[in-house]
């Protein structure tokens, strides 16, 4: 479908820290609806790449487009890339998801509060709104009766989840996810995963670095492989895991069988 | 029982002069230590090095010293501002002022250590998940962050605390009618200087238990999850 709109757009892309580079140059686009998988051995650069798209991580030089808004950047003293106006890098930051590996929730909160915090703070949401909101999420992710609890009385899987509720509260244009299931017990992932399919069947735009290659092929519409901070290989699920042309992708997938 | 003699109500003066002396230079050392560790934290090379010298000299320097230094110092100063508009009479400082001034300033250095230290323990990952939802830095501090913070400097904050109670009796030595002072003209007129020094440091001792006391609760209070019977 040639006119679905773009939900986000990346251009050439330089990451380095010091003199090593770590991004060199990465152009990526996602239209509403697309499920991009990001895989690549460790130190590829999907991570960074992921972070640098709100920030998080400074790139040298790049463009991002979200839902046709350009982020307007500007050099900084240090040679990184900084937004040029804190109000709309936090604008643009409210309508991007992200989900960390290791969770980040904040310990001296309910679940609940885990969630309304930003609706409340950054959407100017009243409180009634945002806990009715929250309470529709968790029942979503099935952590309903955590409600009351705190992180700390969760299990790594259930924090997860409430993270993707805590994103998801702010009904986000794209949703990133960085390595989501790399900080869990093997038992734990697929709760989270199951979570993920579902989101990516509603037709959410998500971004997702993953080592997960079954849930990958599955859920993705198209997958990327980083390699060195480039992108080694781009296409469908059937071509890169079936009929990689590159021989490192080859080899790589081989590896993950 | 310790007799007395009648001036338990002077004693009791002093307990009241102490207490208040000690609360209100915890709340302005707290905005001492928390404006310093920010200060230290900074990205900005004049405001690190303000603090530094604060903590630097503060915490090299007798609390005694600091007491004199504000006490005389500070008359002396006002002396000379008021002599500018033909005032040439002598002007004193109030005690309770001054040892508001020199206890806080005192608390303050050294609590900017435990906040600073406390700041550097919340991981970076609390900072990042807050902005990433689009909230300003300033949002992420105070809801984020400080309540995290909080939790962390207690125990280092409730020991400075004890410290800075017994501290007040320095005060004592530039006219408070604190705790010490009330025991030692008590004592002026009694001859029993056994009697109470003995009553007052049952006094500090009581006020230093009541403060370790506030300082578990609030440890407690700050640690909701541990309480989750779920």
């Amino acid at each position: 479908m040639p006119d679905t709109p773009i939900a986000l757009e990346l251009t050439d892309i330089h990451k380095s820290y010091g003199s090593l580079e770590v991004l060199k140059g990465v152009s990526l686009k996602a239209k509403d609806g697309d499920v991009i998988s990001i895989l690549g051995s460790s130190g590829s650069g999907k991570s960074t790449l992921l972070r640098c798209i709100n920030l998080l991580e400074q790139p040298v030089k790049g463009r991002v487009i979200i839902g046709g808004e350009e982020l307007k950047l500007k050099t900084g003293k240090s040679g990184e890339l900084e937004a040029e106006n804190r109000k709309q890098l936090e604008d643009m930051r409210s309508r991007i998801g992200f989900v960390f590996q290791n969770f980040n929730l904040w310990p001296h909160k309910t679940i609940l509060g885990n969630i309304i915090e930003a609706p409340m703070n950054v959407l100017k949401q009243s409180r009634a709104q945002a806990v009715e909101r929250a309470e529709g999420l968790l029942k979503k992710v099935g952590l309903y009766e955590k409600k009351d609890a705190y992180p700390g009385n969760l299990s790594g899987g259930q924090q997860q989840r409430v993270a993707i509720a805590r994103a998801l509260a702010m009904d986000p244009q794209v949703l990133l996810f960085d390595e989501p299931t790399s900080a869990l017990d093997p038992e734990l992932v697929n709760e989270v995963l199951s979570v993920m399919r579902e989101l990516a069947e509603e037709g959410r735009t998500m971004l997702i670095v993953t080592h997960e290659m079954r849930f990958a092929r599955d859920v993705s519409s198209q997958v990327v492989f980083l390699h060195q901070g480039q992108i080694e290989e781009i296409g469908t699920p059937e071509q890169v895991f079936d009929n990689p042309k590159s021989q490192r992708v080859r080899d790589f997938m081989s590896s993950h069988n | 029982m310790i007799d007395l003699h009648g001036f338990g109500h002077l004693l009791l003066a002093g307990t009241w002069v102490t207490v208040k002396l000690a609360l209100v230079s915890l709340s302005l050392g707290l905005v001492f230590g928390l404006l310093g560790a920010a200060a230290k934290l900074s990205e900005y090379k004049v405001l690190r090095a303000i603090a530094t010298t604060y903590t630097t000299l503060i915490r090299g320097i007798p609390e005694l010293l600091i007491v004199f230094a504000i006490y005389f110092g500070g008359s002396a100063l006002v002396m000379g501002f008021a002599s500018m508009f033909g005032y040439d009479e002598y002007i004193e400082v109030n005690p309770f002022m001054a040892g508001v001034a020199a206890l806080s300033i005192a608390f303050g250095a050294y609590a900017t250590e435990v906040f600073r230290m406390a700041i550097l323990s919340i991981p970076q990952g609390q900072w990042e998940s807050a902005q990433a939802l689009g909230m300003t830095r300033g949002k992420t501090f105070f809801r984020i962050i400080l309540p995290q913070v909080w939790r962390v400097a207690l125990p280092g904050l409730g020991n400075l605390f004890q410290v800075l109670l017994k501290d007040t009796a320095l005060v004592s030595v530039v006219g408070l009618q604190d705790i010490i002072r009330q025991a030692t003209t008590a004592i002026s007129s009694t001859k029993e200087p056994f009697t109470f020094y003995l009553a007052a440091a049952c006094i500090y001792l009581i006020l230093t238990a009541i403060a370790t006391a506030g300082t578990l609760w609030m440890e407690r209070a700050c640690t909701p999850q541990l309480r989750y019977k779920g």
